[in-house]
């Protein structure tokens, strides 16, 4: 089989419906890895990947720290907030600086829109983007999609509907791609200001209704208010989205059909979902964590067999 | 690429008895002592032998399958990435006497990223190698198998497959020989 049609991992956009299904096969293959007594692969032994985060992160650092070291590779990290960032320094200069120290490889976070495809053109290393602003977090949306397989056995024809700040929400664009180029349905559903004026020309449905958007779903991925994106007041107050959008059990137990739940994290218990339905049978959330280390150690892997020696 | 057959299906047959028998005299009822098969190709041969071996001894032969894709040393060296087959190990081979069973022996880089991979699983008091046909002079790593179905001479261009009845359709094995470039 060929490998990925691409060198880098920039955004879900960029990838071929051949290329997810590769990931999701090399992904099947790592989850039973994860789970031996000995959890860890020599394939990269001889790679170094470097972890740059310009923006707080746990799970998804956690999980990329963990993926590149269950393949045996060289690991560094490093975190704006620790650096010489703070002193002034380009991202092109900090990039090349721990570039010149041999890395093959660069995971990288970042708030603005664009930054990872900016390095993927000026650095001579394979970039992995971990999330770049609004932009694209594609790890996120494949395991997300991988999950879904998992637990439904199949993407195509399923109906997802994506809930919440979807204005603000790289994995909400990154997981339109994912879904659509998989076959599935995709719907959005927030408040009006939440809602990007022109997400419909994504082919997306659009949906103010979180009953009949939950009605019509097979997954309901429930997103988090991003405060700290949000440049104005998009809604009165939390508890009022937390009304209207919130997800309950008792909304859950009164639909027609039973629904698969999604979180990308982190939750915030009582605003877009109760604690009740994070830790429901039908919740997805710490598969989504599990999976989320296989799916990056194939990608990882799978983007390694092209650095060239 | 010219043909030869170099067991046909009445040989492949005798051959696989003579290797259940070998294995037997070693190892008794099987108590103590699991066959793992390299995937891809080696998983036909663990089935085809544990059929056998049920048959005779009476006895359930444990048997699993063992992928070496992220075990292997020609990562990157490749064009293409290997894609991954199914591990299937779902016993402990913690003090087990191990049978690492593979069709072809050849330069034997696959052999040692099974060991490797094998010992992800835990640590076993022995470990065996059986192969249906031996390419010997052709090692690059000092590994000799303990069961060996035929040994055969080759060149490094040439190349050995075992088929099965029920992949291929018929038991046999063939060598290929590519044939002498006509334009000189």
């Amino acid at each position: 089989m060929d490998n990925l049609s691409v060198d880098h991992l920039i955004g879900i956009k960029d990838l071929t419906e051949k290329d997810i299904q590769l990931i999701f096969k090399t992904a099947d293959s790592f989850k039973e890895i994860i789970n031996r007594p000995i959890k860890k692969v020599p394939s990269l032994r001889d790679i170094t990947i470097a972890n740059l985060f310009f923006e707080n992160s746990t799970r998804t650092r956690l999980s990329f720290e963990l993926a590149e070291k269950r393949l045996s590779a060289d690991v560094i990290n490093f975190s704006a907030s620790s650096s010489s960032v703070k002193k002034g320094e380009t991202l092109i200069d900090t990039v090349n600086n721990i570039l010149s120290m041999k890395v093959d490889m660069v995971v990288m976070r970042h708030p603005n829109p664009g930054a990872a495809m900016f390095l993927s053109k000026k650095v001579n290393a394979k970039i992995v983007n971990a999330g770049d602003g609004t932009h694209e977090h594609p790890t996120q949306a494949l395991l997300d999609a991988f999950s879904i397989k998992e637990r439904l056995g199949e993407v195509a024809g399923k109906k997802v509907v994506i809930v919440g700040d979807i204005l603000h929400s790289r994995v909400a664009l990154s997981n339109i791609y994912c879904l659509q180029k998989l076959g599935a349905e995709v719907m959005v559903c927030g408040p009006t200001t939440l809602i990007p004026k022109y997400i419909h020309e994504l082919g997306v449905k659009v949906e103010h209704n979180l009953i009949k958007a939950l009605e019509w779903c097979d997954v309901a991925n429930m997103l988090r208010i991003q405060l700290e994106r949000q440049d104005i007041k998009y809604f009165p107050s939390l508890r009022e989205y937390s009304m209207q959008y919130g997800l309950t059990k008792e909304i859950l137990d009164n639909l027609s059909k039973e629904i698969v739940v999604m979180h990308p994290g982190p939750i915030n218990r009582g605003v877009e979902i109760t604690s009740d339905v994070a830790d429901s049978k039908q919740s997805i959330i710490l598969d989504q964590v599990e999976n989320g280390v296989a799916i990056r150690m194939a990608v990882i892997y799978l983007l390694a067999a092209k650095i060239e020696r | 690429m010219e043909k030869q057959v170099i067991l046909n299906e009445k040989q492949f047959e005798l051959t696989l008895n003579r290797l259940c028998f070998q294995l037997i005299e070693n190892h008794d009822l099987f108590q103590n002592t699991v066959l793992i098969g390299l995937q891809p190709r080696g998983v036909h041969l663990v089935n085809r032998l544990k059929q056998k071996l049920e048959s005779i001894i009476q006895q359930p032969v444990t048997c699993g399958a063992l992928d070496i894709t992220f075990y292997r040393d020609d990562f990157r060296r490749r064009e293409r990435p290997i894609i991954p087959s199914v591990t299937n190990i779902d016993f402990v081979i913690e003090g087990k006497n191990v049978v690492l069973v593979d069709d072809v022996l050849f330069t034997g880089r696959t052999i040692r990223s099974g060991i490797d991979a094998m010992l992800a699983y835990g640590r076993p008091s022995k470990v065996e190698l059986l192969t249906f046909i031996d390419r010997r002079f052709r090692r690059q790593l000092p590994i000799q198998a303990d069961y060996i179905g035929k040994t055969i001479d080759t060149l490094a261009s040439e190349r050995v497959n075992v088929e099965w009845k029920e992949i291929e359709g018929k038991d046999n094995i063939l060598l290929y020989t590519p044939e002498k470039n006509s334009n000189g």
